[in-house]
């Protein structure tokens, strides 16, 4: 179906409290199903916001989830931006392993959330903040 | 979110009827011990077919409530996991080990059933 509206906007979702968690998984699954992905991708994308904005949650207290739209090449995507202005992370390589993890938690977050999505990138500088970029490009 | 926590004979059914926050699937913990605890359930039945997202700290706190009911001497079994959300579980490396699993409300006290009568 040929969607003539205009294409969908941009959602900032401010991440400062357990339940922003919900609320940004919530209007990712929208967003991604109004993109027209897949029910299975739609759970990919929701479950990939839920992972990132924990770690905003859990390692700078706050910090925000931005879903953008994509559209290139006649072909729908949808990126997730994290950032946050919390410690950094000073040895991504390791905190990109599997079973890796400085708090406690499952050291899955951000390999798992690379296997769900197409295109994963990490900034970050220690003291200043990091900033996860996570791709999922639609199925034709 | 409350998470209503059902006897049914010696079983106690739980039903997770929409997304939970951190803090509610942690109050759902403790709730469900408690009620395992007071009611000397011999099975916690758990059902989550309206989650619409199983992440890392949901799957971790399923499988810790597993682990404490069974130091009571109580099984757990998780029904009603959505066929994407267990493509995406897989996927992401979350693991259930040790937790029983069911199709269905119905199929989870089938299986208690069947592993009662093996005594």
């Amino acid at each position: 179906m040929v969607n003539a509206m205009a294409p969908p906007c941009q959602v900032r979702v401010p991440i400062g409290s357990d339940g922003d968690i919900i609320v940004a998984r919530q209007k990712g699954r929208a967003l991604a199903a109004e993109l027209g992905f897949s029910s299975t991708d739609v759970v990919r994308i929701a479950t990939a916001i839920s992972e990132l904005a924990r770690n905003v949650l859990t390692y700078a207290a706050c910090g925000e989830i931005r879903l953008q739209p994509l559209n290139c090449r006649n072909r729908c995507g949808i990126v997730i931006v994290a950032s946050d202005h919390g410690p950094g992370i000073a040895d991504i390589e390791q905190a990109m392993q599997d079973a890796y993890s400085t708090s406690g938690g499952l050291g899955l977050g951000l390999p798992g959330v690379r296997r769900l999505m197409d295109e994963f990138t990490i900034e970050s500088t220690v003291g200043k903040g990091t900033t996860v970029s996570a791709t999922k490009w639609c199925r034709p | 979110m409350m998470v209503p926590i059902l006897k049914q004979g010696h079983f106690l059914i739980a039903t997770i009827m929409a997304a939970l926050s951190d803090e509610d699937m942690r109050q759902f913990r403790e709730a469900l011990l408690d009620r395992v605890v007071s009611s000397r359930a011999t099975a916690v039945i758990i059902d989550v077919m309206a989650m619409d997202v199983l992440d890392s700290f949901a799957t971790r706190t399923l499988r810790e409530i597993a682990y404490m009911t069974r130091l009571r001497g109580a099984r757990t079994v998780l029904v009603g996991v959505q066929p994407e959300v267990a493509l995406t579980m897989v996927q992401l490396g979350l693991h259930l080990e040790g937790v029983a699993t069911a199709l269905d409300l119905e199929e989870g006290l089938a299986y208690l059933d069947r592993v009662n009568r093996r005594g």
